[in-house]
């Protein structure tokens, strides 16, 4: 496969609601950021491009089939090839994963991924009836469909099986709010306390109101190139910011729609199918996870997500990480819940198993320049979720996965100062990043590695 | 051939708006002053019935009619699932109907939902659980009652539970539900 570049992106403001631009609009808000930081004009660039993957979730919340092409048309792409890619909140993830094969493969030279979510145009507990429509119809929906519920019982065994606290949930709730403080994009820049978490409105137990993303409208875009690609662009009078960022691990993972069909494997399963390569070759490690298993942990129950897992192990592999924690700068993961930020550190390789909670709290995730009011007892190693996530950035849910490679490519080009009009959120020479997009209680998941050029 | 009038039928309905304001003269200064207006936000209703089909997984909804809780399994492994599948995962065989009513059954995670999805909100707060049953290898989604959900507790996992079933079933899978037992 031939090595893709992540050139460009942008992103609109995510808000609330929108109500004073169509989707088709918002979508042109991003797209036109990703031309301006490119220094093409729509002429020059539409000549360029070779084609586009569009991601966006619902038909519901539009009450509009075949928006995708809606898009294409308002960016003037058509009669060039495209298509959309829908998977949960993974929407995203899986949008960036389908136009980096389109460049891979060698079918396009330059591929456009945009995604965008318009969730205002109903009232939110609407909006939570149509999310909770992508869970079983006949088993699960009708019992109390609500995402939030769903995931709550999956935190209730994760605090069952390994003493993790809603406190240590809040601390990612704090961590996040207050990176978003320094996004301007972010649709909430609050910055909260442990005692703010908690005290807010209870939703689905153990989760508050602010351990919950939010519903919102917005939209990203991003620009994939091979190498004749780049060239083009910069023939035609690109300005492209030397070192390049590339993607060099894709990794995508699956699970049971119904977390009730999940399996419970015994250790001898996990330890040969799901654990990493840095777990397997630790004495310490599988001692640890013997002592799990005999205490009665199974793999991965309703409190892990194996498809994270699944996914984290194949794009590690592709891209030579061995040791994710020191060998990552930074991770924008999927936290639209506190406890799934928890989860998937677990899923991800950050922390072993069952070491979630404490990992939250111990200062490796957070950023070295905003106070946040916590008691910290070790340096940032790894931050998670520099942006602010889901939970403070919002969750335009087919525009998140592309919010994260938007974000991640500034990273790794040191120009979130440029971009954020701050410098707080740069994480200090950041050469490798990843990206996690997740659908549904983990049915869906990508993980994709992104790093500069030496 | 029928020609179609000229004019549409008028009918009643709609929107009831009283002045949109709008330039008194379409020149460019106005028009270009288009650009500032605020969006006109209308209101858009949308209902469907679905005839929906529970296909091979209807006898698990007759058997909560007539007070049975019924599981699938895998002929060829045993490997059961608390909640109906027609065709095992693994093998990818037909399953077999069984009857697990009467298994030991256990909270193995839950939740109290103090919000919800529009259709549930009338119910909040319930009592989401995901039960185990002794020997069966996957859960069932369900909801609680019996207990209290402004008290919940992490103790309430592990706890013995027995199911009941509605008298007057409305052919969902809420026709059943647990309680303590």
């Amino acid at each position: 496969m031939r090595t893709v570049y992540v050139l460009s992106g942008g992103v609109s403001k995510f808000a609330k609601t929108r109500p004073d631009k169509t989707f088709q609009a918002i979508v042109k808000e991003a797209y036109d950021y990703l031309l301006e930081d490119l220094g093409l004009d729509q002429r020059t660039f539409t000549r360029l491009v070779d084609g586009s993957v569009a991601s966006y979730f619902s038909d519901h919340f539009a009450r509009q089939l075949m928006a995708g092409i809606m898009a294409q048309d308002y960016l003037g792409l058509a009669p060039k090839p495209g298509h959309r890619v829908e998977g949960g909140g993974a929407t995203g993830g899986i949008c960036f994963q389908e136009a980096w094969k389109s460049v891979a493969s060698g079918h396009m030279d330059l591929c456009v991924a945009y995604g965008f979510e318009s969730m205002s145009h109903v009232e939110t507990w609407k909006g939570n009836e149509f999310i909770a429509l992508a869970s079983d119809v006949s088993f699960d929906y009708p019992v109390g469909g609500f995402y939030s519920g769903y995931y709550a019982m999956m935190v209730t065994r994760h605090m069952q099986e390994f003493g993790t606290t809603v406190e240590q949930m809040a601390a990612v709730s704090v961590k996040n709010h207050i990176n978003a403080y320094y996004n301007p994009y972010a649709q909430k820049r609050n910055r909260y306390t442990i005692e703010d978490v908690r005290g807010s409105p209870m939703v689905a137990w153990p989760l508050t109101r602010l351990d919950i993303c939010v519903m919102s409208d917005g939209a990203a875009a991003t620009l994939l190139a091979s190498e004749e690609g780049l060239r083009r662009l910069e023939e035609a009078g690109a300005h492209i910011p030397r070192p390049l960022v590339k993607v060099t691990g894709i990794g995508r993972g699956t699970d049971a729609m119904r977390m009730a069909d999940r399996p419970h494997l015994d250790y001898e399963t996990f330890m040969h199918e799901y654990a990493s390569e840095q777990e397997r070759s630790s004495d310490d490690t599988r001692r640890y996870y013997k002592d799990l298993w005999e205490r009665g942990v199974r793999y991965p129950g309703v409190h892990s997500f194996r498809a994270g897992r699944t996914a984290g192990n194949m794009a590690y592999r592709m891209a030579g990480v061995f040791d994710p924690l020191n060998e990552l700068d930074f991770v924008e993961l999927h936290d639209a819940y506190t406890s799934s930020e928890i989860q998937t550190y677990e899923d991800l390789g950050l922390c072993r198993y069952g070491e979630g909670g404490p990992f939250a709290v111990s200062g490796k995730t957070f950023m070295p320049g905003p106070d946040y009011g916590l008691d910290l007892k070790e340096p940032p190693q790894c931050p998670v979720n520099p942006s602010g996530g889901l939970i403070a950035c919002g969750h335009p849910v087919g525009a998140t996965g592309l919010m994260q490679a938007v974000f991640a490519l500034w990273q790794l080009q040191g120009s979130i100062p440029r971009h954020f009009n701050d410098p707080t959120l740069q994480v200090p020479e950041a050469r490798r990043g990843l990206i996690h997009s997740h659908a549904g209680t983990g049915t869906y998941v990508t993980v994709s590695i992104l790093e500069k050029e030496q | 051939m029928t020609e179609q009038p000229l004019r549409r039928e008028e009918t009643l309905g709609g929107f009831i708006v009283h002045g949109i304001p709008f330039p008194v003269n379409t020149d460019p200064e106005a028009l270009e002053f288009l650009k500032k207006m605020t969006p006109i936000q209308i209101e858009q209703g949308y209902q469907i019935t679905y005839l929906h089909s529970y296909g091979q997984d209807s006898p698990w909804f007759a058997g909560l009619t007539n007070r049975r809780l019924l599981a699938n399994r895998d002929p060829e492994s045993g490997y059961t699932y608390a909640t109906p599948r027609g065709h095992d995962m693994a093998s990818g065989l037909r399953t077999d109907w069984i009857d697990i009513t009467d298994l030991p059954a256990r909270v193995h995670a839950f939740t109290v939902c103090y919000f919800g999805s529009q259709e549930f909100l009338p119910e909040t707060p319930f009592i989401l659980a995901l039960v185990e049953f002794e020997g069966v290898d996957t859960l069932l989604l369900t909801r609680l009652m019996g207990l209290d959900p402004q008290k919940p507790s992490l103790d309430w996992i592990g706890m013995s539970l027995r199911p009941r079933f509605l008298r007057n079933s409305k052919l969902k899978p809420t026709d059943v539900y647990f309680v303590p037992a």
